[in-house]
């Protein structure tokens, strides 16, 4: 998709290399700075403590420890759920750290057990400076803040596909279906970014009927068939081993991706198309039944650049920031309604009626984020 | 009269919007810029949107008709009345033959989706009409909640159908909250006009079901030649007509109700699978029996022209000319006791998986009251022969309420207002 769209925004373009020099990935800005303190983050499956209600304006470090038995995120949102920092695939017993620079303002520090819905969500109020920036360096903010994200992104998904990979490898199918959807949410999250590396997205994600006759199908749902169709991974080592191999070739290309700030708005408008088109229909993962785990990640994929841009989008529309802000959350709720143990219900078990119901959702969602380009185009 | 496409380019420097439409700057243009204005739709001309009774109903039926039913999917009140004057808006100027929004379909920003969607440019308004009704679960949900204070405004006469005799109705296709019907001379028009009107109601309406239909099958003016339907016959030939502007008082619109609904009337709409291949292998004889009609003139049985008078008391060799078991016998004022405009058209919806053509008449009809109009007409046919080639499968009945007046009006204005 970025690849397909022109971009005429060039104020602040950012590639994972430079950031990279931040350290950690997964750190937000503040170049250099370091942390003073230290504030401990406790994680359950259902609670969430934050050793810290008010801090001052600057960089802190954060270290997450998951004493629960799901695997689980750590965000920083800012007003929006305009992410500030974040670390992902915290495995139970493990503990991350996130390094984050963070301007005055009110922020809500969130764990996520099981990687879906809002999570659990403890305020926090940052004093001292605050920041003024120009429109452009509001437009280059979006863009490092949500490169961050790919990056962070793809990292968990390469370590969640090896898990997956090692699974299917010997041959565990039980092991390999629990994992399968985990992978599939940090690509589908970022799937546009994948799309702009244009041969790389139909080798990882390519359903059956996307193959030319005389080509090989490969990728992700090659290995969905034969987890919960056929129940037969005896021919599916080497599938799984291209698979890892291209999505070793997806992080190393992202590291050198270079976004435009339009790029977030229509890879946003993206990601929710691609829900309108291909998960709402059933045709995504017409084998696993687990469509509502993709529609979550796109949903995601979609808010977090958005919400990147929120600053940019409140300044110029504020309106339209509002109409965002709310359509979210409309849409995550009609799809929390659906939310099963630490997923989704299967896409068979709703009902069309209930299909219908998150069309609709999906459709006035995607009606307030079209606007979004035209604002960031200025 | 339908222009032929050479009869269309041949006419296209007679109106205004024919020029506009065809001329070399109509895509810089837009479409039309200023209104055309005609009297009488003639294939391409507008087709005044305001006055007292909509538009759609006793204008001349067009060749092709878009129907869409919605329900409404938002609880709020105020955005359901934006939506209707939004809606009004964009109505009167794509019956105007302009684009759906202000900037049009290729003048705005770039980086903004349009606000018209484009496939009618150089289109001209093809005497697009555009018809609103609200369905009973507008007023009361089907479990009787009242989600926008409309309960105590429910006319009487806006309830659900009966169930009748040989119905196979599919509730996915019938019944909605909101209806909308536009007919043009040209499919695509219509199409385009349903489409923006969709779009622009994104996130607060949701399309039920939706219905193409081609080749009007009735005359609602007596200007107009009588079509065949797809039994092969013509259709229509006594229906309620523009020019019996007392007939259409007593039978087609509502009044001294001192309510809303005062100049406007009830539209039922019935999707009616013709089972085509069967009647096809019936005798011409049968065939014209069945209806009651000559196949070739559309004469009544037993007289000469297609316009002499049905007349019931007729004999031939013995028997009754009219049976009666057909369908014009059992359909006709005479024996119905009541009458109803009708304004259906032909669908071929494909093939239904069974080596058949998915084929019949999507039905509608205008009456003051449901109950002594189609209602009584379809209890009367209970025992029609033409039972035996057709099965009912959608059901809808809406309140479609008087015309838009003005600029500062719009649609729902008197029920919400």
């Amino acid at each position: 998709m970025y690849a397909r769209k022109t971009s005429l925004v060039a104020a602040g373009a950012a590639s994972l290399a430079l950031l990279a020099a931040c350290g950690g990935g997964s750190s937000a800005g503040g170049s250099g700075s370091e942390a003073s303190d230290d504030i401990a983050v406790s994680a359950t499956d259902t609670t969430c403590d934050v050793d810290a209600t008010e801090l001052d304006a600057g960089t802190h470090q954060f270290t997450v420890t998951n004493t629960g038995s799901s695997t689980t995120e750590f965000y920083l949102y800012a007003e929006g759920d305009r992410i500030m920092g974040e670390v992902e695939n915290i495995a139970p017993g493990v503990a991350r750290t996130l390094l984050v620079e963070l301007p005055a303002g009110e922020y809500q520090a969130a764990c996520k057990p099981g990687m879906v819905g809002d999570g659990i969500r403890n305020a926090l109020t940052v004093t001292g400076e605050s920041q003024q920036l120009s429109d452009d360096e509001q437009l280059q903010t979006a863009v490092e803040d949500y490169t961050r994200y790919v990056g962070s992104q793809t990292t968990a998904l390469r370590e969640q596909t090896q898990a997956f990979v090692d699974a299917v490898n010997a041959g565990d199918v039980a092991t390999a279906q629990g994992l399968y959807q985990v992978a599939r949410t940090y690509f589908e999250r970022i799937e546009p970014v994948a799309e702009s590396f244009g041969d790389l997205d139909p080798r990882i994600d390519a359903r059956e009927n996307d193959v030319e006759e005389g080509g090989t199908w490969t990728g992700f749902h090659v290995l969905e068939r034969d987890l919960w169709q056929t129940g037969d991974l005896s021919a599916s080592g080497p599938v799984a081993d291209q698979l890892m191999t291209d999505v070793d070739d997806l992080v190393t290309r992202v590291q050198t991706l270079e976004l435009q700030p339009l790029d977030l708005a229509n890879g946003a408008l993206g990601l929710l198309d691609e829900i309108a088109s291909s998960k709402i229909t059933g045709e995504e993962e017409r084998y696993s039944r687990t469509d509502l785990w993709d529609f979550q990640a796109n949903l995601d994929g979609s808010q977090t650049a958005i919400a990147s841009l929120r600053p940019v989008i409140a300044e110029a529309d504020p309106d339209l920031a509002a109409a965002l802000d709310s359509a979210f959350a409309a849409t995550q709720a009609d799809l929390a309604q659906f939310a099963s143990g630490d997923g989704f219900l299967l896409y068979t078990e709703l009902t069309t009626e209930q299909l219908q119901g998150l069309s609709d959702s999906i459709n006035a969602l995607a009606a307030q984020v079209s606007q979004v380009p035209a604002v960031v185009a200025g | 009269m339908k222009l032929s496409r050479r009869d269309f380019f041949g006419a296209a420097g007679v109106g205004a919007a024919g020029a506009v439409a065809l001329g070399a700057g109509s895509w810089a243009a837009g479409r039309d810029a200023e209104p055309a204005t005609a009297t009488a739709a003639a294939g391409q001309d507008a087709v005044e949107f305001h006055g007292d009774r909509q538009a759609g109903i006793v204008t001349p039926a067009q060749d092709r008709l878009h129907f869409v039913s919605f329900d409404v999917i938002t609880d709020d009140r105020d955005a359901l009345v934006r939506l209707l004057q939004d809606w009004t808006t964009a109505a009167r100027r794509m019956t105007r033959g302009q684009d759906a929004g202000p900037v049009g379909a290729v003048q705005g920003n770039e980086y903004a989706p349009p606000d018209d969607t484009g496939e009618a440019l150089g289109l001209p308004p093809a005497g697009l009409t555009l018809t609103i009704g609200f369905g009973p679960t507008l007023f009361r949900t089907a479990d009787g909640t009242d989600r926008f204070g409309l309960a105590d405004r429910q006319p009487a006469a806006l309830v659900e159908l009966p169930a009748f005799a040989g119905d196979l109705i599919d509730p996915t296709i019938s019944g909605g909250d909101l209806c909308i019907q536009a007919c043009a001379d040209d499919p695509q028009v219509a199409v385009h006009a349903v489409r923006n009107l969709a779009r622009i109601g994104v996130g607060l309406v949701s399309v039920r079901w939706s219905q193409l239909g081609f080749g009007r099958t009735s005359s609602t003016s007596s200007d107009q030649v009588t079509p065949r339907n797809l039994f092969g016959f013509k259709d229509g030939t006594d229906n309620l007509k523009a020019e019996q502007p007392a007939t259409l008082d007593r039978f087609v619109w509502v009044s001294g109700t001192e309510s809303w609904m005062d100049g406007g009337s009830y539209l039922v709409s019935r999707k009616i699978r013709m089972l085509v291949e069967v009647w096809d292998r019936q005798n011409l004889r049968d065939q014209q029996q069945t209806i009651g009609r000559t196949k070739g003139s559309g004469a009544p049985l037993g007289q000469r022209g297609e316009f002499d008078p049905v007349d019931f008391t007729t004999q031939v060799e013995g028997d009754v000319a009219v049976p009666p078991t057909s369908h014009v016998f059992l359909a006709h004022p005479t024996n119905s006791g009541t009458a109803i405009l009708r304004r259906g058209y032909s669908f071929v919806d494909g093939s239904d998986g069974l080596g058949r053509l998915d084929a019949g008449l999507f039905f509608l009809c205008y009456q003051s009251d449901p109950e002594t109009g189609f209602v009584q007409v379809q209890r009367n046919l209970r025992t029609d022969k033409l039972n035996e080639y057709v099965q009912h499968t959608s059901s809808a009945v809406f309140a479609c309420p008087p015309g838009v007046t003005g600029d500062d009006d719009w649609w729902g204005s008197g029920l919400f207002g």
